[in-house]
């Protein structure tokens, strides 16, 4: 799976957590930008590699600000943005939701 | 049809499908039922990350006993397809198909519903389906709309698509919809089904919900769609049983089993014979009772 473009998905209000992915070549590069960094910044980065991973990109620069959005928001969010970013939303893949 | 059992519906509560504080919490106000809205509440930039949000929550987040529904984008948008497959995925007990104007609309969903069930490894007929009538040939085909499948567990009507077809508006006596809900209700009560009544907007005007909350009971809607949690407590106490409906209930309940001890088939209450829909009725009100909380575990009446 290639990134075709730079896409974003999710908000920056509360409980959500905004996720900007574009091309990488150094594996998953997570820039993390939140208040509970320090308790679940780790837990957060977990699961947008992983969700990704499953998504099939090993390589992506991220950008992620979060308002306090809970697992299953951050992997909803990452794979909008990584549909968007591979041109497959009208496609979706099933076997990774 | 598909739901045998009886089940309480007095609260639809609308939550935008892309808002992650309101899905994530939509579980905690005690609304009999919970629809994520993936349609007009979602901006046409964000109809595939609503989608993937509310799928996500679904498979996550407690909802209790709420029964979960999720408006689909229309069949004539490009949403629709995989907005079914997703939520039939996600286990959703649920579909509502919005403008829904024929019995073939409802067989195309339920079509549709099959193949998802299938390719995602679902028990086929395990998703249900309900019709929003938003329109003069909804409502005048609604009949047949509610009898169109045996997946079909209710029929909804909204009013604000409703009335802009009528070239009218609403106006706080809702003489506007007389004709559509009791077509609305007497279609869903002829095919065994749920009868939803339209959103009240306008949160300001408390007497006004109240007002029409009360109309809508009386007629025999089992319950409203709703915009707002505050809604619920509102709707669940025009709902709720007087203590002389309980104990008139209770007394209907104990004669039938009196009456089965005794192998007596006929029933007799106060000198009165108790058919079939007085026992359905009184059924119905201990329902009610317990959802309002109002008997303790024996099943009485606790007073206020």
């Amino acid at each position: 799976m290639d990134i075709k473009s730079t896409a974003i998905a999710g908000t920056l209000e509360s409980s959500d957590i905004q996720i900007t992915i574009s091309k990488g070549s150094n594996g998953v590069e997570i820039e993390l930008d939140s208040d509970v960094k320090k308790q679940f910044g780790d837990q957060i980065e977990k699961v947008i590699t992983e969700t990704l991973n499953q998504f099939g990109l090993t390589d992506a620069k991220i950008k992620a600000v979060d308002k306090g959005a809970l697992d299953c928001v951050v992997k909803a969010r990452t794979l909008a943005a990584a549909q968007r970013a591979t041109d497959t939303v009208d496609q979706p893949a099933w076997e990774v939701l | 049809m598909a739901e045998t059992e009886e089940r309480l519906r007095r609260t639809m509560m609308f939550v935008p499908g892309n808002n992650p504080a309101m899905v994530k919490d939509a579980g905690i106000y005690g609304a009999d039922s919970i629809m994520f809205d993936l349609e007009d509440a979602v901006s046409m930039t964000e109809k595939d990350a609503a989608r993937v949000l509310v799928y996500e929550s679904l498979k996550t987040q407690d909802y209790g006993d709420a029964e979960l529904v999720v408006r689909v984008n229309g069949q004539d948008t490009e949403y629709y397809h995989n907005d079914v497959i997703a939520m039939v995925k996600a286990g959703i007990d649920v579909i509502r198909l919005p403008k829904v104007e024929s019995a073939d609309m409802i067989k195309t969903l339920v079509k549709d519903v099959e193949a998802a069930e299938k390719q995602v490894g679902r028990e086929v007929g395990s998703t249900h389906v309900m019709a929003a009538i938003e329109s003069a040939k909804g409502v005048l085909n609604v009949a047949e709309i509610a009898a169109a499948s045996n997946r079909m567990i209710g029929v909804a009507l909204s009013a604000e698509d409703y009335t802009t077809d009528m070239k009218t508006h609403r106006y706080p006596d809702g003489a506007e919809l007389e004709f559509s809900r009791n077509m609305v209700l007497h279609a869903a009560r002829a095919a065994g089904i749920a009868a939803f009544d339209t959103v009240f907007t306008n949160m300001d005007d408390t007497d006004g919900f109240y007002r029409e909350t009360r109309y809508i009971h009386q007629l025999g809607f089992d319950g409203k769609s709703l915009v707002n949690p505050r809604q619920i407590a509102m709707v669940n106490d025009v709902y709720q049983p007087t203590e002389k409906e309980i104990e008139n209930a209770k007394n209907v309940i104990n004669a039938i089993e009196e009456a089965k001890v005794k192998g007596s088939g006929v029933i007799s209450m106060n000198g009165q014979m108790v058919d079939r829909p007085v026992v359905l009725r009184a059924q119905r009100v201990m329902m009610l009772a317990k959802a309002s909380n109002l008997l303790d575990e024996e099943g009485n009446y606790i007073e206020k």
